[in-house]
């Protein structure tokens, strides 16, 4: 059996309270031990952080969208071209990375786990390819369902008990992690050209609200006991004064009542993009304030930052309403693409500049967001790749929050449209390593639900990163080499394997696949299957027997049972 | 035995919902499938290769692959061509072996959607899947593109007469157009048709463009089409609830090409501003858009991949296949699900029959008669199983109804073989 020792770092794993202790991590059969034997492999890792493998829960790496975002941007590779390696496959990076890359890039920054944020159930089996051919990381997918029409129909009945059993069935069938929504019923009315306008705002030929679509499927999702919160993009995402919709859908799911454990009943993803104040692009204010004196008061509540990076990237959301309008904003190339009984998306390149003014208040809000939210456990770090930017920026995210300087820095270099319209200029938190662990590992693996994740106690996943800095000498002012530190791991350790070291990758293993089985009484299940199928068969263009998404698909997975059941 | 809702692997539509008998290992019915596909499916075993061969001679497995590794390794510029009629396995086989190679990857969107592709990436595109269609569009216009003979299933499962959610009635509910140089079958089915001078497609998109914009074009006709039923037809289109157009080579390759496709998107896009619109090619090889998509999110790119450097260029006009050949530029080839000897044009059909050609394939071809090996592969959808990309982008598994003969290996193992044999020699 393959053994590790991680030796004398500086351990940062909060969820055991190990809070920069010197200590060894061993590592046996892929789980993280008590002993190894003698002889085991070892890692010198004395003078540097040691953290479990990062991990992100909110990014687009695989699937029709960021497919189409690869497809339509021959210019954005052309700047970022990667060479086969002696283990490695070549492709292509920047914002839309090919898939070997993706698992490349990821785990050379000391990431281990990834999951895709959005996945439209009828091409669930082009998610679980890309995913497959994704290397090295653990991965799982949110599958769509904010307006996926039986979704609409269960809510517009009142039928909550038939709503839960189609959410259990999709998750099955697609082989998904978690419920995603987005843009709750403007996605579906987008399919007439039209999109819906705030929380009560009216989904046509349904005659429902959005309110009702989020609370509906936020208990269906406590309720089945899934492992994650619903994962939400909220309406009017990217409307100057949207951060009112926003704390508005964070309090529906207040009343909710979570699983056993859990305390959260939500989770916004990408929130810079939905705490705009102001009324227009001209006038657009920070909106984080607000945010986060709501998060701070109601524990039920978690979300990602989707920060901006300055530069040129490629936006794909399942949010075709928003992304036309984007397209009318900037005149860039548009894809739209919707798809059947189920959902949408749209893809137009962007550029964050620092010259401009609202983008360099949307920078601030993203930052401020993570600084004012007291509770790390709450507050993700993502740039909602490839949105807000690419994945490869996290660590000069990292920087941001850690070192005052290095925001005053980069805040120099902006518009000031940043100082005057944020509040940053005026914050002087800094991020610690253990919090920073946090926002980037343990609070999202807790967050997911995954046990395994985000934490180096016995038992756990041996998935660690080793990061070349000394945590008890580093200073803030020192933002340049932690940037440097966290772009290339010194190691980083895959289910006990190296697989990369001084930043190169050495070896490929497959990462496995999560994906929740969620099941409801047989009874019920029987109930549900003879109305869905009745439907199906009517407005569907697959026959229900090829929409499932088979076992081939999944080369390695790990399935978790929800409510507690064995799976 | 009776296959329920077997996929069917010999059009862009990929219909889902055949029922075959299989008896005694062999095919003896199908249902539920349009006429070329019943044919396809009850003579997939007439014709076949029935053994390897190299220099027309037949050989082992073994034989046919270390030749196949041989001319590989020692060839300077090798260009891997077709993919477009195989599985997605197949496909990432066959970017690994470009790759491997320091060749070029390319497949037959070269010869048809090419064009579409380049204006994706010039301007975009607004899409859907084809429920989508059947369930809302109350306007559907073929333009360049015909169904009833290219895709027979298409508008009894898609478009034209198909029941949908919103459409209920069928054919009743939706008003069909279609634009094409000649009547064609599906014309005859249409509510009505018009009429465009041949090349004339890129001038009566941009007229009907300007118009819908609100512009007033002075000209009396627009490639022979007059300018009161370009009127007409732009109010048509922006007074429908819910619009497609399903485009076809005869867009994509006639004059103009991709800015054929620049000026239909423009269209579509402006339409948006009034009603929903979308517009949709039709795919003819059934899993052109798998090779597609698999080349893109391996590489970044979806054909005309070239790897001689060690990571992936783009180029088409450089790295496609018929002008590689036409050039003089590849100096060996392999050839899986496709038959260029007798798609490609004739220089570059020459060039190909100058070099040494590997094909995998079922059935004795033009291509695999100048081939110096042949290696005989089982047919996916059939023999093998895999998953293919409908013309609309969705994923559906194909299945192994029969097995193959003895000792025939699907296009996925074959490729395999070869790529293990690459390495194997390279590490020597
Ligand atoms: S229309 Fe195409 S996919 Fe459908 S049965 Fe005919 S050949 Fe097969
Ligand atoms: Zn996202």
């Amino acid at each position: 059996m393959k053994e590790l020792a991680i030796r004398n770092g500086y351990v940062f794993d909060p969820l055991n309270g190990v809070d920069g202790e010197k200590m060894d991590i061993l590592l046996s059969g892929g789980r993280v031990v008590e002993k190894v034997k003698r002889g085991a492999e070892e890692i010198d890792a004395s003078g540097m952080a040691v953290m479990p493998g990062g991990v992100d829960l909110h990014s687009h790496i695989a699937g029709s969208k960021i497919n189409i975002g690869r497809l339509m941007r021959p210019e954005d590779h052309r700047r970022d071209q990667v060479p086969k390696g002696r283990v490695t496959r070549s492709g292509v990076g920047y914002s839309c990375p090919s898939t070997f890359v993706t698992g490349y890039r990821y785990a050379q920054m000391g990431y281990t786990t990834v999951m895709e944020a959005a996945m439209p159930p009828i091409t669930a089996r082009h998610v679980h390819e890309e995913l497959a051919d994704t290397p090295i990381i653990d991965k799982g997918a949110f599958t769509l369902m904010g307006n996926n029409y039986f979704t609409l129909k269960y809510v517009r009945d009142g039928d909550m008990e038939k709503l839960k059993a189609f959410v259990a069935w999709l998750l099955r069938a697609t082989r998904g992690y978690a419920v995603k929504i987005v843009n709750p019923g403007g996605v579906e009315n987008w399919k007439w050209g039209r999109n819906v306008h705030g929380l009560d705002g009216n989904v046509e030929d349904y005659g429902i609200t959005p309110r009702q679509i989020i609370s509906s499927l936020a208990r269906v999702n406590e309720e089945l006991g899934l492992p994650h919160t619903i994962h939400l993009h909220c309406n009017n995402l990217g409307v100057p004064g949207n951060y009112q919709t926003t704390i508005d859908t964070m309090d529906v799911a207040k009343t909710i009542k979570p699983r056993d454990e859990r305390k959260t009943t939500i989770h916004v993803v990408h929130c810079q993009f939905n705490a705009l104040a102001g009324n227009n692009w001209m006038n657009v204010r920070s909106g984080a304030p607000k945010i986060a004196r709501y998060v701070n008061g109601n524990p039920h509540v978690t979300l990602d930052l989707g920060q901006v990076i300055f530069g040129d990237t490629t936006t794909m959301t399942g949010d075709g309403p928003w992304q036309f309008n984007l397209w009318n904003m900037t005149g860039n190339k548009w894809v739209n693409s919707d798809v059947e009984m189920e959902a949408g998306a749209g893809v137009v390149p962007y550029t964050f500049k620092p010259n401009n003014p609202a983008n360099s208040v949307q920078w601030g809000i993203g930052i401020e967001l993570a600084l004012l939210v007291k509770d790390p456990w709450r507050v993700y770090m993502t740039t909602d790749h490839p949105n807000g930017g690419p994945f490869t920026h996290y660590p000069e995210v990292i920087a941001w929050l850690m070192s005052r300087k290095a925001r005053t820095d980069a805040m120099n270099a902006m518009n000031k449209a940043v100082m005057k319209r944020t509040g940053l200029i005026d914050n002087y938190r800094e991020y610690t390593f253990s919090e920073m662990a946090i926002a980037t590992r343990a609070g999202t693996a807790r967050a997911l639900g995954l046990e395994g994740k985000g934490h180096l106690g016995q038992g756990a996943d041996a998935d660690a990163a080793v990061y070349r800095v000394n945590p008890t000498q580093w200073r803030p002012s020192q933002y340049k080499e932690l940037e440097k530190a966290f772009s290339r791991a010194a190691y980083t350790v895959k289910a006990g394997e190296v697989v990369v070291k001084d930043g190169e990758v050495v070896a490929t293993p497959t990462g496995a696949t999560h994906w929740v089985n969620a099941k409801v009484p047989e009874d019920l299940e029987k109930e549900f299957i003879k109305d869905f199928e009745a439907d199906f068969r009517k407005y569907y263009s697959v026959s229900l027997r090829n929409y499932p998404v088979e076992d081939a698909y999944l080369p390695a997975q790990r399935v978790h049972a929800a409510g507690g059941a064995s799976p | 035995m009776k296959h329920e809702d077997v996929v069917c692997p010999f059009c862009g539509c990929l219909c889902d919902d055949l029922e075959v008998t299989v008896e005694d290992g062999h095919i003896v019915g199908v249902k539920n499938a349009c006429g070329i596909s019943r044919s396809k499916f009850m003579s997939h075993g007439l014709n076949r290769v029935s053994a390897p061969t190299v220099e027309g001679k037949e050989a082992s497995l073994e034989e046919a692959v270390r030749e196949s590794v041989g001319i590989l390794s020692g060839a300077r510029r090798p260009l891997v061509y077709g993919l477009s009629s195989t599985e997605c396995g197949a496909i990432s086989k066959a970017v690994e072996l470009a790759e491997a190679t320091g060749g070029v990857l390319d497949n037959t969107s070269s010869v048809c959607h090419g064009p579409t592709i380049l204006a994706l990436q010039q301007v975009g595109e607004s899409k859907a899947t084809l429920g989508e269609i059947r369930n809302r569009a109350d306007l559907i216009i073929f333009w360049g593109s015909n169904p009833t003979e290219a895709h027979l299933r298409h508008i009894t499962r898609y478009s034209g007469t198909a029941k949908g959610m919103y459409v209920p009635e069928g054919r009743k509910g939706r008003r069909i157009i279609v634009v094409d140089v000649r009547e064609t079958g599906t014309s005859k089915m249409a509510d009505q048709f018009i009429k465009v001078e041949p090349n004339g497609d890129f001038e009566l998109l941009e007229a009907l463009r300007a118009t819908v914009r609100g512009v007033a074009l002075r000209a009396e006709a627009v490639a022979g089409v007059p300018m009161d039923q370009v009127r007409a037809l732009a109010e048509v289109m922006k007074g429908a609830r819910f619009g497609v157009v399903f485009f076809g080579l005869g867009l994509t390759q006639s004059e103009g090409r991709h800015m054929n496709i620049d000026a239909a998107v423009g269209l579509v896009a402006e339409l948006n501003r009034h009603t929903k619109f979308l517009l949709t090619p039709m795919r003819g090889h059934y899993n052109v858009a798998g090779a597609n998509a698999v080349t893109t999110w391996q590489t970044g790119y979806p054909y005309a991949v070239d790897f001689s450097r060690g990571y992936p260029r783009y180029n088409p006009g450089e790295y496609t296949s018929v002008d590689m050949l036409a050039r003089g530029e590849a100096d060996a080839a392999l050839v899986l699900a496709s038959d260029p000897a007798s798609t490609f044009p004739v220089d570059a059909a020459r060039g190909l029959a100058k070099i040494p050609v590997i094909t995998l394939e079922q059935k004795i071809t033009p291509t695999s008669m100048l081939s110096r090996v042949v290696i005989p592969v089982a047919t996916a959808g059939i023999e093998a199983e895999g998953t293919a990309y409908r013309m609309d982008g969705v994923p559906i598994r194909l299945r192994k109804l029969v097995e193959p003969t003895e000792g025939v290996h699907s296009d996925e193992e074959v490729l395999g073989m070869i790529l293990e044999g690459l390495k194997g020699g390279a590490e020597k």
